[in-house]
């Protein structure tokens, strides 16, 4: 194999040539990080042995495919891709068809759907990569013709010739444009010439998900598939002491019941699965299994031990992550000192579609279909696990019953896989809701303590402290010396900046329970002290909320979006005490700020009367996706507040169903009103930073109508 | 086990199923109708959501013998092109995310808009109750239950 390295400089390729009949274009992933493309052909990149993808790809009868590299979970990348590729393309969206690229790192790059990373992971390769197809199109159409091709110009899947208006088809123009060498450089559109990006344009997934179209994970159906259910432990380092299973297999329906693991970060989760012909034998017959789990050697925590424990850890120094001139010196002789804790619990995801997946394992092979956040993860894992070469592994996206960070893990596939294997047949395997909400990972609570000093109604001095689990530290020989890398995760960088002593450490706590992501991850908690702490510290500095986030937060985009959320609230012709409150928090590259109206009600139950989000996320491809993730995000926000959070009890989880586990329901949530700035900024996240402001929007709300002030979540909206 | 004949959307099929066995893996897992979701088992999340004689019901608590000759619609019978005014409201105003909870929003929608033509927020509010969505797609609801109701009134007749 010769060396990549010498592509690295080189990243557009051109894979024509190869059927003749379509043109495709795609790009070298690890080429991306380069500005500057150049290219090679599809034979020179073969025979370097490098993978090419295929964002791209116009057959004969001009019929457009495009890609989508990465998981479609609700958040709109299914539409968001496409309609960045389209714009510099020249095509409209319905003569489009869109595909889920499968799990291939080496072709897409990282395809873990996280971090809100998908548009701005990617925009300016796919704009370049639509723009590279345009400019071979609009090539060929000029050489036809024999005319310059500068007279030419693409609309809607067509080159037409400006003097003449004479018009030809893509399709038309792919085999002549197949043979061309791709250009350079191209010239990108105009923001003001887009058509199609910025605009809100009805999602093309839509459709297929108002009449049961759109297939799932668990949708997929295979030839002689087999339905699985697996009873794991529930303590979650539980192992199998002894079964009997003699009931189950006479159950109607019983194929198999075998022993399977699971690895979860650094152990091994124990189990059986039952597998049947359908979903509901198996479940049934799961019923009849006896299993008797060895829950010795780990400890059997529960929530209030867990959360002393985190408690006593604020007690120690901690990991440092960020300081800034001297915290311990200013705040000692600051006028006025403020000292809180904040408390936020663990979280199950709780998508609606619970975690499965289907696996089918033979002949030294493994593809797999699911829901599926982490596909070339995902692969990886597959061929370690199995021993198997990577190119043996393939792994399918579906579409996604919602994911919030939870399908982005490997152990729901590996464990399918493994009983394929074993049983030698395609296999669903089924989590029931009780599975999907006692078996974690969860997102990690936390407790924080935050200390600041005032000196002339400004911070002198300001400090966090974090006890939580930290995350990377559950992997096999993690180094847990290292901070957490996101203890300042969802606090504004200008705040950061315009403070001159300040500390921001963390206490890795430690616990048997596994974490994981879990929408805007640890933006969710610390968004909740910070600017809950914020809302304090402008009481006690007799300062308006905002105006005192407006003296903290001193860069054009945060005087911006105050600016904008003083004029949507009315914020400066409310009454005293009114009932509002206002949270600004920075997520993935986005700043969110939200204000919430509350008032009470005859009975002195507490009511949300408004909610205004305003959102700064840069440089934008569809506003109404933004404005339903923000929707969305705070829906998800106002339940983690107000009503829900997983208990642990004897080393287990409580919540087993949504009877326990309870959601917002459609009664609990007013309109919500999603502003967007525009400006040309870089683009930030979308799915996710709308989420960390809202629970403190509300608390301080709440303090301002009651002066009572919520520092632990979740708390009941009907007992304040 | 035992013999079934179901009437579904129109059709007649067929099953051999255990009489205990929920509508929903009925339809689901032996007649590959997979517009109808699994999401709690216990008739809390309203995700399989269909109709039975035009009253929506959980199918995940139903048994296959419970349901006897009542006719039974799932989303897919709800129209062949998304032509369902509550379909075409529901794309007019972008309603799914992720969608896996949207075939049992709309046949609640669809069961409310028939015996309510024209209802308010708070009748909206009351009757998709019982129908769990974690992206949050509820605001939308609201609205796009509102529009079905004006694309479902008949025009007005002219003398």
């Amino acid at each position: 194999m010769q060396n990549t390295n010498s592509i690295n400089r080189r990243a557009f390729l051109k894979l024509s040539g190869l059927t003749g009949a379509a043109l495709t274009i795609g790009f070298y992933f690890p080429a991306l990080a380069e500005e500057s493309a150049s290219i090679i052909t599809a034979e020179t990149a073969d025979s370097l042995g490098i993978a090419l993808n295929a964002f791209i790809s116009i057959d004969k009868n001009g019929k457009v495919s495009i890609l989508n590299h990465r998981s479609e979970m609700g958040q709109g990348s299914f539409q968001a891709v496409p309609q960045m590729i389209a714009e510099e393309l020249e095509v409209s969206l319905d003569q489009v068809s869109i595909n889920f690229a499968p799990g291939h790192q080496n072709k897409y790059g990282s395809q873990l759907t996280g971090g809100s990373s998908t548009v701005r992971g990617a925009y300016k390769h796919l704009l370049r990569t639509g723009a590279t197809a345009r400019e071979m199109l609009l090539e060929a159409a000029a050489k036809k013709w024999n005319v310059p091709k500068e007279e030419c110009y693409a609309l809607k899947g067509e080159v037409i010739h400006r003097p003449t208006n004479k018009k030809i088809g893509y399709g038309e123009l792919v085999e002549e444009a197949a043979k061309l060498t791709p250009p350079k450089q191209v010239t990108l559109k105009e923001r003001k010439n887009y058509t199609i990006i910025g605009k809100p344009l009805p999602r093309q997934d839509t459709p297929l998900k108002v009449n049961g179209k759109a297939e799932f994970g668990l949708d997929k159906k295979l030839p002689g598939m087999l339905y699985a259910v697996v009873e794991r432990s529930p303590h979650f380092l539980g192992k199998i002491k002894s079964y009997d299973d003699s009931a189950v297999k006479t159950m109607p329906g019983v194929k198999h019941v075998i022993k399977v693991q699971m690895p979860v970060f650094n152990t091994t989760r124990e189990g059986i699965a039952i597998v049947a012909d359908n979903t509901w034998a198996a479940m049934q017959a799961r019923k009849a299994l006896k299993v008797e789990w060895d829950t010795t050697g780990f400890e059997h925590l529960d929530t209030t031990g867990l959360y002393n424990r985190m408690k006593e850890d604020l007690k120690k120094p901690g990991l440092s992550q960020r300081t800034g001139g001297n915290f311990e010196g200013m705040y000692a002789k600051a006028a006025k000192k403020l000292e809180a804790v904040y408390e936020t619990p663990y979280e199950a995801h709780a998508c609606m579609e619970p975690l499965n997946c289907v696996a089918d394992v033979k002949d030294n092979k493994c593809e797999i279909w699911g829901p599926i956040q982490a596909p070339d993860w995902i692969q990886r894992d597959l061929a370690d696990r199995l021993k198997m070469p990577v190119e043996n592994i393939a792994v399918h996206m579906t579409f996604l019953g919602g994911g919030f960070g939870r399908k982005a893990f490997t152990d729901y596939t590996t464990e399918a896989a493994l009983i394929s294997k074993e049983i030698k047949a395609p296999v669903q395997v089924v989590w029931t809701r009780e599975d999907d909400m006692n078996q974690g990972p969860f997102r990690p609570g936390a407790v924080y303590e935050c200390k600041a000093g005032l000196n002339n109604g400004r911070i002198a001095a300001f400090q966090t402290k974090m006890a939580a689990q930290n995350m990377n530290h559950q992997w096999p020989h993690a180094d847990k010396s290292n901070f957490n890398d996101s203890t300042t995760e969802g606090l504004p960088e200008a705040f950061i900046n315009g403070i001159d002593h300040y500390s921001f450490s963390d206490i890795p706590t430690e616990s048997p329970i596994p974490v994981m992501w879990w929408r805007s991850v640890y933006s969710s908690t610390n968004g909740f002290a910070y600017e809950s702490f914020m809302d304090e510290l402008a009481h006690a500095a007799e300062k308006d909320p905002l105006d005192f986030r407006r003296q903290h937060l001193r860069e054009e985009r945060y005087v911006a979006l105050i600016d904008m959320l003083e004029e949507k609230t009315g914020w400066k012709s409310r009454g005293k005490n009114s009932g509002w409150g206002v949270a600004i928090t920075e997520c993935f590259k986005s700043i969110v700020g939200e204000a919430v109206k509350v008032s009470k009600q005859a009975d002195g139950k507490l009511k949300i009367d408004r909610i205004v989000a305003v959102m700064d996320c840069g440089w934008y491809v569809n506003p109404d996706i933004i404005k339903a993730q923000v929707e969305g995000s705070i829906v998800m926000a106002l339940g983690a507040a107000t009503n829900h959070e997983t208990h642990f009890t004897d080393g287990k989880a409580v919540e087993q169903n949504f009877h326990q586990y309870q959601m917002p329901r459609i009664s609990d949530v007013p309109d919500i009103e999603v502003y967007i700035i525009e400006n040309e900024e870089k683009p930030g996240g979308v799915g996710e930073p709308g989420l960390p402001p809202f629970a403190p929007a509300l608390c301080n709300a709440i303090f301002d109508l009651t002066g009572k002030r919520i520092r632990k979540l979740p708390f009941n909206m009907n007992e304040v | 086990m035992a013999s079934y004949k179901l009437s579904i959307n129109g059709s007649t099929h067929a099953v051999e199923a255990d009489p205990k066995m929920p509508l929903l893996w009925v339809l689901r897992d032996l007649l590959n109708l997979t517009g109808t979701k699994y999401g709690c088992g216990m008739a809390q999340c309203g995700a399989c959501t269909v109709h039975l004689n035009g009253n929506a019901i959980r199918s995940c608590s139903m048994p296959v013998s419970a349901v006897g000759n009542q006719k039974i619609t799932t989303i897919e019978g709800l129209s062949t092109d998304n032509s369902h005014a509550v379909q075409q409201a529901w794309i007019a105003e972008q309603v799914p995310q992720c969608g896996y909870c949207q075939t049992g929003q709309i046949m609640s929608a669809v069961a409310l808009l028939k015996r309510n033509p024209n209802p308010t927020d708070r009748d909206i509010d009351m009757a998709m109750q019982g129908n769990l969505c974690r992206c949050g797609t509820y605001p939308r609801i609201r609205k796009a239950i509102h529009k079905a109701a004006t694309l479902m009134k008949p025009p007005a007749k002219s003398f």
